[in-house]
C-alpha cells in the first residue's frame, strides 16, 4: 500500500505521559483501513499486538496508543463532507476535525450538535469518546445526534449501523473508545444558527453551593452552561467560581457593524507554548495567582455580552500546544461524574482535592443532562467535575485513587477519554454495563484485534 | 502498562530471592501491580520463594507465579522471558536483581569460584537482559530495572571481582538503554551504595548506607519520573563524582 510507509513512532495522549511505540499507518480509504485490520488479524495469536484508530490525539491518556501494534492515523481517511440543508444533517468522514467542520458549517448557518473544549478533535474521536460539551444538560452527548455510522470491523467487513440498524453495535461504538471498529464516516444533525457569536451571561459565585444552586435553577434557560472553579480556594470560599451561560446570538443582537456578516468565523491562534518549559511552571503559587486573578476579573453579574464563538467554546485553542505548559512530565486530567442526589459526596470530593492543594487552573463544573443508551458513554444525569494537574505532583497517585473511591461510592464514574492512571477494578465497577459492551466486542472482534494501551491497562 | 503516575500492572523479578529485588517488587505491588513472576533457581519447590510470594500477596498481588530461572544457563533465558509473558501478559517492569556479592578473599583463593560468581553478577544479565529487551521492544513499552551498584562505578581493591562484574553490568545497562531509546522500552539503572542484607552481612558497613526499602522507593520514583539512573541514597552521585577524581595511589589505599 503506497499510503502507508512503515515506521515505529513514540506516541502519547494530550497529557504527554507514558509514551509507547507503535507502527503508524495512514489509511486513505476504508478499504485500506480494512486491509490493515485484516493484516493485524493474520499475525500469529502469540505475537499479535493489535490496532487502534487515532485522530488528533486529544484524549489525555493512552486511548489512542497501541504499544507494539498498529495505530491507524485517520486524519486522511476519505476526506469528505456533505450538508443536507433540508434535513439539517451532515455526513462527514471520520478524520474531519470539528475545526474544519465549523469552518464549513458556520458560513452556511449551521453548527455541530456538540463541541467539546477544543475544536481539534475528529468526528471519529467525538464518537469513540462520546464527547460532551457545554450544552450537555440540554442536548446530551455527541452520540445522541448521530443518525448513522459507517465502520470497518476487524473481520474487514464494512458496516453501516444506526440506532435502528444493529443498535447494539451502534451504541457499543458510541463511547467505545475505538475498540469495536474503525469509524470511517458519520451522519449527524447540525443545528441552525443565525450568527457566529454567543450571547453570554456571567455570574461570579462565592462557593460551590451557590454554583450548583444557580446552575440547577436556571440551566434550562440556556443551551450552554458551565462553571469554572477556583480549586485552590478553601474554607468558606471552597468551590468559588464563575458561571457562564450562553446561547447563540441572533443577528439583531450583534453590533451594527457586524450585522452585514453575521456568520463570519475566523478563529485565531494568538500564541504558542514554547517547545520546552521548565518543570513546575504550573505550581500551587502560580496557579493560585492565576485563579485569584481570573476570579477577580470576572464580572459579578454580567448580562448579554456578545462574544466570538471561539472565545466562549475554545479559549485554550488560542494557545497552541498549551499542554506543554505542564513541563516535560506532562499533565493528568481527571474528570468525574456523579448522579443527582450525590451533591454532598461531590462537595466532599471537591474539598478533598482542594485540601490536597491540587494546582488546577482548569477546573470545570457542569450539569449533565440525559445520557445515551451507550454502555460505555461517560455522562450520566448529574454533575461532572474536570480538573488537570501536573503529572509529577507529589502524592497525585494516591489522591486520585482516593477520589476514585469516593466517586465510586457516590455511584459515579470517571471519563475514559481523560484517564491515564485508574485501576481496572474501579473502572469495571464504575461501568456496570461493561459486560454487555464486551459481548458486542466479542461478536465483531472475536480475535481481539482492536486494542489500545487504555484497553490493556484497564482490562476492558 | 506503566500509567501516567508510574504505576505498573505486571512485574517480573529476576532473582526472586534478592532482598532488594523483593522489596522493589513489593513496593510496585503496593503502587498497583497485580501480577508478579518470581524467577529464581529452583523456584518451583523453594520455601524461600513461597514465602516471598506470600509476602507479595499480602501486599495486594492477585497472582504470583514462581518460575525456574538459572542465571548460569544463558541458552534458557529467552524461554524464561517468553514464559513470564505467557503467565502475566505484557512485562511492564522487569527487575533484574540477581547477583553474588561473595567474599573477595575466597575469590582470590579460588579463581574458578570467582569466575562463576562474576558470571552470575555480569554475563547472566547480558543474556537475560537482551532477551528482556527484545520482548520489551516487541511490546513497544516496558522498563528493565537493573540493580547496579556503586561498587562498579569505580572498582575498589577490597572487592574487585564483584566490583568489576558490576562495572560490566552497569556499562551493559547503559548501552542497552541507549539501544532501546525511542522504542518505548527503556532501562532504569539503580546504583545503591551499601545495603545491609543477608547477602552483605559478612562485609563491614560502609558510609551512606541505604535500606532495601529505600532502594525500592528509588525504583518506584524512577518509574514515575522516567529517570535513566538513580543513586541510593541520592548524595552518592556527588560522592562518587569526587571518588572518581581521586588519584590512583590514594584510591588504592582506601581502607575498603
Amino acid at each position: 500500500m503506497a499510503a502507508t510507509a512503515r515506521r515505529s513512532t513514540l506516541l502519547t495522549g494530550w497529557g504527554r505521559t507514558a509514551p509507547t511505540a507503535a507502527t503508524v499507518r495512514r489509511p486513505r480509504t476504508p478499504e485500506e483501513a480494512a486491509a490493515l485490520l485484516r493484516a493485524s488479524a493474520q499475525e500469529p495469536a502469540g505475537r499479535r499486538r493489535g490496532a487502534i484508530a487515532r485522530g488528533l490525539g486529544r484524549s489525555y491518556g493512552d486511548a489512542a496508543q497501541c504499544a507494539g501494534g498498529t495505530v491507524l492515523d485517520c486524519a486522511d481517511l476519505a476526506p469528505g463532507f456533505r450538508l443536507d440543508a433540508d434535513r439539517a444533517v451532515v455526513t462527514a468522514s471520520a478524520g474531519t476535525s470539528l475545526a474544519e467542520l465549523m469552518a464549513e458549517l458556520l458560513p452556511r448557518g449551521r453548527f455541530p450538535p456538540v463541541v467539546p473544549g477544543t475544536r481539534h478533535v475528529t468526528v471519529g474521536g467525538a464518537i469513540g469518546a462520546d464527547i460532551h460539551g457545554k450544552n450537555h444538560h440540554a442536548d446530551s452527548s455527541f452520540g445522541a445526534h448521530v443518525h448513522s455510522l459507517r465502520i470497518v470491523t476487524p473481520d474487514g467487513a464494512h458496516r453501516e449501523v444506526s440506532p435502528a440498524r444493529d443498535p447494539a453495535l451502534f451504541w457499543a461504538t458510541v463511547g467505545g473508545m475505538g475498540l469495536t471498529g474503525i469509524v470511517t464516516e458519520a451522519t449527524f444533525s447540525a443545528a441552525p444558527v443565525e450568527t457566529s457569536a454567543m450571547r453570554v451571561d456571567t455570574d461570579r459565585v462565592p462557593d460551590l453551593d451557590s454554583a450548583m444552586a444557580l446552575m440547577s435553577a436556571h440551566d434550562t434557560d440556556y443551551p450552554y452552561s458551565v462553571c469554572w472553579i477556583d480549586l485552590l480556594a478553601g474554607g468558606a470560599a471552597l468551590g468559588r467560581g464563575v458561571v457562564t451561560r450562553a446561547r447563540h446570538a441572533r443577528v439583531g443582537e450583534l453590533p451594527s457593524d457586524r450585522r452585514h456578516a453575521p456568520l463570519a468565523y475566523a478563529p485565531r491562534t494568538v500564541a504558542a507554548a514554547p517547545p520546552c518549559t521548565p518543570p513546575r511552571l504550573l505550581n500551587a503559587l502560580s496557579v493560585r495567582a492565576f485563579n485569584a486573578a481570573y476570579y477577580a476579573r470576572a464580572p459579578r453579574r454580567g448580562r448579554g455580552a456578545i462574544r466570538p464563538l471561539s472565545s466562549f467554546f475554545h479559549p485554550l485553542d488560542a494557545v497552541r500546544d498549551w499542554n506543554r505548559l505542564y513541563g516535560p512530565r506532562g499533565l493528568v486530567q481527571y474528570q468525574l461524574a456523579v448522579p443527582f442526589g450525590a451533591e454532598d459526596e461531590l462537595r466532599r470530593i471537591v474539598a478533598g482535592l482542594a485540601a490536597a492543594g491540587a494546582p488546577s487552573f482548569l477546573t470545570v463544573l457542569k450539569r449533565f443532562g440525559p445520557g445515551t443508551p451507550a454502555p460505555l458513554s461517560f455522562p450520566v444525569p448529574g454533575w461532572t467535575l474536570a480538573l488537570d494537574v501536573p503529572a509529577d505532583l507529589p502524592g497525585l497517585a494516591r489522591l486520585l485513587l482516593r477520589t476514585d473511591e469516593r466517586v465510586l461510592a457516590a455511584g459515579g464514574r470517571i471519563y475514559l477519554a481523560k484517564d491515564s492512571r485508574a485501576r481496572p477494578a474501579a473502572v469495571h465497577a464504575m461501568y456496570p454495563r461493561l459486560g454487555e459492551w464486551r459481548a458486542v466486542r466479542e461478536r465483531v472482534d472475536p480475535q481481539g484485534v482492536l486494542t489500545s494501551d487504555l484497553a490493556r491497562r484497564l482490562e476492558l | 502498562m506503566r500509567d501516567a503516575v508510574g504505576a505498573v500492572g505486571t512485574v517480573l523479578l529476576l532473582g526472586g530471592r534478592s532482598e532488594i529485588g523483593l522489596a522493589a517488587a513489593e513496593r510496585l505491588v503496593r503502587d498497583g501491580a497485580r501480577r508478579v513472576v518470581l524467577a529464581a533457581r529452583g523456584a518451583g519447590g523453594s520455601a524461600a520463594i513461597g514465602d516471598a510470594a506470600e509476602r507479595l500477596r499480602a501486599a495486594g498481588a492477585e497472582h504470583v507465579h514462581p518460575l525456574d530461572f538459572d542465571a548460569a544457563r544463558p541458552e534458557s533465558h529467552t524461554a524464561v522471558v517468553a514464559t513470564a509473558a505467557e503467565l502475566v501478559g505484557d512485562l511492564d517492569a522487569v527487575i533484574d536483581a540477581f547477583g553474588v556479592l561473595g567474599d573477595q578473599e575466597a575469590f582470590e583463593d579460588d579463581p574458578a569460584y570467582a569466575a562463576e560468581a562474576a558470571a552470575a553478577t555480569y554475563t547472566g544479565h547480558v543474556s537475560v537482559g537482551l532477551a528482556v529487551a527484545r520482548r520489551l521492544r516487541e511490546q513497544g513499552h516496558g522498563t528493565l530495572v537493573v540493580l547496579s551498584s556503586v561498587a562498579g562505578v569505580r572498582v575498589r581493591r577490597a572487592n574487585f571481582v564483584y566490583g568489576s562484574a558490576k562495572a560490566g553490568l552497569d556499562g551493559f545497562a547503559q548501552g542497552l538503554g541507549d539501544a532501546l531509546h525511542g522504542t518505548g522500552a527503556r532501562v532504569l539503572i539503580v546504583r545503591p551504595g551499601y545495603v545491609p542484607t543477608r547477602m552483605s552481612a559478612h562485609v563491614p558497613a560502609a558510609p551512606f548506607p541505604a535500606t532495601a526499602e529505600q532502594v525500592a522507593g528509588a525504583v518506584a520514583e524512577g518509574l514515575r519520573t522516567g529517570a535513566e539512573t538513580v543513586w541510593v541514597p541520592r548524595r552518592l552521585r556527588l560522592v562518587f563524582a569526587a571518588m572518581r577524581a581521586l588519584p590512583r595511589p590514594l584510591w588504592r589505599r582506601l581502607p575498603r
